[in-house]
C-alpha cells in the first residue's frame, strides 16, 4: 500500500475503525448481559443482583462512553476523507445511518443517563425498562450500521443515474433486507455477546483465583456462560452462512481467504496452512483437508468454486465492457439534455460493470483502447494480497472454535457446587478464563480485516475503487489527523484500560467489608450464601 | 412501488431543508446548553465541588443531547450527500478540531469523578472546556465561511476541490460568527444553569449568561449589519430554476451579488420574524437573568438560538453552500439532495421516529429534573460526574 493520499486515508479509517470497534462488542454484549441481570433482580428481588447490574454496570460505562466517542469519528470521517465516495452512493449509503441514529443512537444515548443516574428515581420496573432500551438500542444500532456496510459488500438496490453522476436507490427493500448484511448483523451481535461473555466469565474467574466476591462472581459465570454459549454456536454458524453469502457474491474474497488460485474440482479441499506467493499465483505450500471448503461455500458436492486465476479472467470481460459504459457515460455528462437516446441505452445495458472502468483508469486515459496488458495489469489489481486474508480467516476461526469449547467447559461447571470444585481442584481452567479474556476482541478485529480488506481494491464491492473514492486533501492534512488521532487514542486507551483495570481491582460492592482486601483462601470452601 | 410519487420532488426538498433547520436547532438547542456549561465551567465553579454541581446538571442527559449532532451528520449525508461530502473534506482540518474536542468531552464526563486526584480533575476540567468552547467558536466559523462563500470547484463528474486554507477559513467576518456562536451558547449554558443549579453556581451561570446574552446581541447586530451593507456578498441563480431538476449542481448557473443575502427579506417582509427572534429571545435571556423567571428565561435563549440559526438559512435560501470561486458549483436545495426516493424514504422514518424520540426525551428529562447543588453532590458523591 502507497503512502499517497488514498493509502493514509485507509490507513487512518482503518485505524480509527478497528480502535472503534474494541469498544462496540462489548457494549453490544455487555447491555444485554446487564438488561438479564436485572431482569432477574425484578423477578426475584434478590439485592445481589442489583448490585451486579451496577458493578458490571460501572465497567460497561468506562468502556461505553469510549464507544460513542469513538463513533464520531466514524459518523464523520466519510465526509472527510472520502468526499467522492460520499457524493457517490450518499444517496444509498446516507440513509441507514441517518436511521442509526434517529431508532437506535438516541434511545441508547437517552436512556444510558437514565441507567446510571435513575436507581433512585425510578420504580424497578421502569429502570428495568430503561436498560433493556440501551440494549435495544445497542443492537439495533449495530443493525443499522451493518446494513451500510453489507451494502458495500453487495450493493443491491441501487443504480447510477448519469444525470446526477451518482448511484441512487432503486428499492430502499432490497437495500434493508440484503441477506449479506442480515447474515453479517447476527454474526457480528452475536461476536458481541461473546466478547461480553469472556469478559464477564474472565474477571470472576480472577476473582475466584482470589477469593473475592464470590457470590458475585459465581453468578456472574452463570449467567454469562449460558449466554456466551449459545452465542458461540451462533457466531460460528451465521459466520457459516456469511462464508456462504461470501460464494453468492464475494467469490474473490472467498478465493483470498482460501488461498485457491486454481478452480478445483467440486467439493474443493480446505486449505489448513498454506504459504502464498502472490507473484508466482501458486501456494508454495499447503495442508488439505479435503471436501470441507466445497461443503461451506456451496453447501453441494457438485458445485465448483472459482479460483483466482479463473475470476481474474472473468472480471477482464467486466472491464472491457465497463470501458463502453464510462465511454458512453462521458457523452451523456457532456451533453446531458440532448445525447443521443441510444448512448443512454448503451449506458444502461453496461453500467453495472461501471465501476471496473475506473479500475482501467489507473493504468490508461482512454479505456476504449486499452491494450491487452493494461486490462491484465486492471484485472490483477482487482486481487487483494492473500496470505494476510488465508491468515486472519484462520485465527478467527480457531478463536471462533475455541470460544465454544470454552464456554461449554463454564456452562458445565457453572452451577455452584462445581464451581467451588473448579476453583479448588482445577484452578487453571479458571487461570485460562483470565488470559482469554483478549481472544474475542483479536478475533473480531481479524473479522473485519477479512471483512474489508478483502473487498479491496472496491470500496463498493463491484462499483467504485476505493482509489477513486478518496477526498482532494494533501499529504500533509491527512498525516497531520493521522498524528492527531494516534496520539489521542491512544492516551485513551491507557486511561481506559486503567480505569478498568482500577475498577476490576476494586470489586462490586457486596456488601461487605473486607471485599478490598485479599480475603480468605479459596480452600476453606464456598461462602455462605449471601444474604438475600 | 412508486409510493414516493404521493409527495413531490420539490416539496420534499423544501420539506428536507426545514428539517435540516430542525436537526441543527434541535443540536444547538439542545446539546448547546451543555456546550454553553463546558465553556462556562472554569468561570462558574471555583472549588471541585461547584465544578460538580455545574457539571451534574447535565451530566445524565449530555449524551442523548449529543446524539443530535451525530443524527444532523447522518442526515445531512443522507439527504444532502453533495453538502456532506464537500462541506466535511473541505472544512478538513477544522472538522478535525471538532472531532478531538468533541471527542475529548464525552470522556471527560465519565472519567473526570473516578479518581479523587485534584490534578487529575483538574485535566478533564479543561478537556470539558475545550471539547465545548472549541466546537462551539469552529461551528459559527464555520457558518461565517458559509455565508462568505466557499473556495470550492467541482469538475464535471463531480468531484470536488477545495482552493482554501485552514488559516483562510478564520477571516475577520467568520471569527465574529464564531464569537456570536460562543456567545449565544454561553448565554443558553448560563441560562440552563441558572435554573438547574443551586447556590453560588447558578449565580455565576446567570451573571456570564448576561454578559454573553448582551455579546450575542451585539454581534449578531453587528453580523446584520455587515451583510445588509455589501460587506458580505450574496448569490443568485441565474438559469431558470425548475424545482424538480436533477441533484446536479452544475446544471444551473449563479452569480456573485451584493447585497443578495437581502433579497429574500425584501420578496417575504415575514421572514424578518426570523432576526427579530433572535434579538428578542436574547433581550428576554437578558431579562430573565436578571429577574429570575428561570423557566421563561430558559424558553427565551431557546428562542434565540432558534432565531439566530433560522436568520441564516433564510437569508440564504435557496443557497446551502456558496462556492466563491466557481458559483454555478455553488450547492443549492434544488440542486444538491437526495433522490425523490431517499427523500421520501428518509421522511417516513423522521415521521415515525422522531415525534418518538421527542417523547422519550422529555419524559427522561421530567424524571431527573429537579436542582443540582452542593449537598446533592455530597449525598451521591460516588454516583454523581
Amino acid at each position: 500500500m502507497e503512502l499517497d493520499v488514498v493509502g493514509l486515508s485507509r490507513l487512518q479509517f482503518a485505524m480509527t475503525a478497528l480502535y472503534h470497534f474494541l469498544f462496540v462488542p462489548l457494549t453490544i454484549g455487555l447491555s444485554i448481559l446487564l438488561a438479564t441481570m436485572e431482569t432477574v433482580y425484578v423477578m426475584t428481588g434478590r439485592e445481589i443482583w442489583k448490585r451486579m447490574v451496577k458493578f458490571w454496570g460501572t465497567l460497561f460505562g468506562i468502556n461505553f462512553v469510549l464507544g460513542v466517542a469513538t463513533g464520531l469519528t466514524m459518523e464523520f470521517q466519510f465526509g472527510m476523507n472520502w468526499a467522492y465516495f460520499s457524493q457517490y452512493v450518499g444517496d444509498v449509503f446516507g440513509a441507514p445511518l441517518a436511521i442509526e441514529g434517529l431508532m437506535a443512537f438516541f434511545l441508547e444515548a437517552t436512556f444510558v443517563g437514565l441507567f446510571f443516574f435513575g436507581w433512585d428515581k425510578l420504580t424497578k420496573r421502569q429502570h428495568l425498562a430503561a436498560t433493556w432500551a440501551v440494549a435495544f438500542g445497542t443492537n439495533f444500532s449495530a443493525l443499522w450500521i451493518l446494513i451500510a456496510n453489507g451494502w458495500m459488500q453487495h450493493p443491491v438496490g441501487a443504480m447510477f443515474n448519469p444525470d446526477t453522476m451518482r448511484m441512487e436507490v432503486t428499492s430502499f427493500f432490497e437495500v434493508l433486507f440484503n441477506p449479506v448484511a442480515q447474515a453479517k448483523f447476527v454474526h457480528t451481535v452475536s461476536a458481541g455477546y461473546v466478547t461480553a461473555s469472556m469478559f464477564v466469565i474472565g474477571v470472576s474467574a480472577w476473582y475466584m483465583l482470589k477469593g473475592w466476591h464470590i457470590a458475585i462472581a459465581k453468578r456472574s459465570i452463570a449467567v454469562a456462560s449460558a449466554f456466551g454459549f449459545a452465542s458461540a454456536l451462533s457466531v460460528v454458524v451465521l459466520g457459516d452462512e456469511s462464508g456462504y453469502e461470501a460464494n453468492l457474491n464475494q467469490k474473490m474474497k472467498l478465493a483470498t481467504i482460501e488461498a485457491m488460485w486454481e478452480t478445483e474440482p467440486a467439493p474443493a479441499a480446505f486449505n489448513v496452512v498454506a504459504l502464498p506467493d502472490q507473484a508466482k499465483r501458486e501456494n508454495l505450500f499447503a495442508i488439505e483437508v479435503p471436501y470441507v471448503m466445497g461443503l461451506i461455500a456451496t453447501r453441494s458436492l457438485t458445485e465448483e468454486i472459482p479460483g483466482i486465476n479463473e475470476l481474474v479472467e472473468e472480471s477482464k470481460d467486466r472491464i472491457r465492457q465497463g470501458a463502453i459504459a464510462w465511454d458512453a457515460l462521458q457523452k451523456i455528462r457532456d451533453n446531458p439534455k440532448d445525447v443521443d437516446p441510444a448512448v443512454r441505452d448503451t449506458f444502461v445495458q453496461n453500467q453495472h460493470t461501471l465501476g471496473y472502468a475506473y479500475l482501467l483508469l489507473s493504468f490508461t486515459d482512454d479505456p476504449l483502447n486499452a491494450t491487452n496488458e493494461q486490462i491484465d495489469a486492471a484485472a490483477w489489481s482487482a486481487v487483494p494480497e492473500v496470505w494476510p486474508m488465508f491468515y486472519a480467516f484462520r485465527i478467527m476461526v480457531a478463536c471462533g472454535m475455541f470460544f465454544i469449547l470454552f464456554t461449554a467447559v463454564f456452562f458445565y461447571y457453572s452451577s455452584s457446587a462445581k464451581l467451588d470444585r473448579l476453583a479448588k481442584d482445577r484452578r487453571w481452567i479458571l487461570h485460562i478464563a483470565v488470559w482469554s479474556i483478549p481472544l474475542p476482541w483479536i478475533a473480531s478485529e481479524m473479522g473485519w480485516f477479512v471483512a474489508e480488506y478483502g473487498r479491496q481494491p472496491w470500496i463498493i464491492e463491484g462499483m467504485l475503487p476505493t482509489s477513486a473514492a478518496a477526498s482532494n486533501l494533501s499529504v500533509t492534512e491527512v498525516l497531520l489527523t493521522l498524528a492527531g488521532f494516534i496520539a489521542l487514542y491512544s492516551t485513551l486507551l491507557v486511561i481506559e484500560i486503567t480505569l478498568m483495570l482500577k475498577n476490576i481491582r476494586k470489586g462490586p460492592d457486596d456488601g461487605r467489608t473486607e471485599s478490598h482486601e485479599p480475603a480468605r483462601p479459596v480452600s476453606t470452601g464456598a461462602m455462605p450464601a449471601p444474604a438475600e | 412501488m412508486i409510493l414516493y410519487e404521493l409527495i413531490d420532488y420539490s416539496t420534499l426538498k423544501m420539506i428536507w431543508w426545514l428539517l435540516l433547520g430542525v436537526l441543527l436547532i434541535g443540536f444547538a438547542v439542545t446539546d448547546g446548553f451543555d456546550m454553553g456549561v463546558g465553556a462556562l465551567l472554569p468561570f462558574v465553579g471555583e472549588t471541585d465541588v461547584e465544578r460538580r454541581v455545574a457539571i451534574n446538571t447535565i451530566g445524565a442527559t449530555w449524551e442523548g443531547n449529543q446524539v443530535w449532532f451525530i443524527l444532523g451528520g447522518g442526515a445531512i449525508f443522507a439527504a444532502w450527500p453533495p453538502l456532506y461530502a464537500i462541506s466535511f473534506s473541505g472544512f478538513y482540518l477544522a472538522m478535525f478540531v471538532v472531532l478531538a474536542a468533541m471527542i475529548l468531552r464525552p470522556v471527560a464526563f465519565k472519567y473526570r469523578s473516578k479518581r479523587p486526584d485534584p490534578e487529575w480533575r483538574n485535566r478533564w476540567d479543561w478537556a470539558l472546556f475545550t471539547g465545548s468552547f472549541v466546537p462551539a467558536l469552529v461551528f459559527g466559523v464555520a457558518v461565517g465561511n458559509v455565508l462568505l462563500g466557499v473556495p470550492f470547484t467541482l469538475d464535471p463528474d463531480l468531484r470536488m476541490t477545495y482552493e482554501g486554507s485552514f488559516f483562510g477559513l478564520f477571516s475577520p467576518f467568520s471569527l465574529l460568527c464564531g464569537l456570536l456562536s460562543v456567545c449565544m451558547l454561553v448565554m443558553h449554558g448560563g441560562a440552563w444553569l441558572g435554573m438547574r443549579a443551586g447556590g453560588v453556581v447558578a449565580e455565576r451561570g446567570r451573571r456570564y449568561g448576561s454578559f454573553a446574552a448582551i455579546g450575542a446581541i451585539v454581534l449578531f447586530g453587528l453580523g446584520g449589519f455587515l451583510i445588509a451593507n455589501g460587506f458580505v456578498d450574496g448569490q443568485r441563480i441565474t438559469s431558470d430554476i425548475d424545482p424538480n431538476m436533477p441533484a446536479n449542481p452544475l446544471w444551473k448557473t449563479a452569480v456573485i451579488e451584493d447585497g443578495a443575502w437581502m433579497a429574500n427579506y425584501a420578496a417575504h417582509p415575514i421572514l424578518w420574524l426570523a432576526p427579530a427572534l433572535g434579538f428578542l429571545g436574547a433581550f428576554g435571556a437578558l431579562v430573565g437573568l436578571q429577574t429570575r423567571y428561570e423557566k421563561l428565561t430558559f424558553l427565551c435563549s431557546k428562542l434565540s438560538v432558534f432565531g439566530i440559526i433560522s436568520t441564516v438559512g433564510v437569508s440564504m435560501f435557496p443557497f446551502l453552500l456558496p462556492s466563491s470561486v466557481q458559483p454555478d458549483a455553488s450547492l443549492t436545495v434544488w440542486d444538491s439532495a437526495s433522490s425523490h426516493a431517499t427523500l421520501f424514504n428518509m421522511l417516513v422514518a423522521t415521521i415515525i421516529f422522531l415525534p418518538i424520540i421527542l417523547v422519550y426525551t422529555a419524559w427522561v428529562y421530567k424524571v431527573l429534573w429537579g436542582k443540582v447543588d452542593e449537598k446533592t453532590i455530597e449525598r451521591d458523591n460516588e454516583t454523581a460526574y
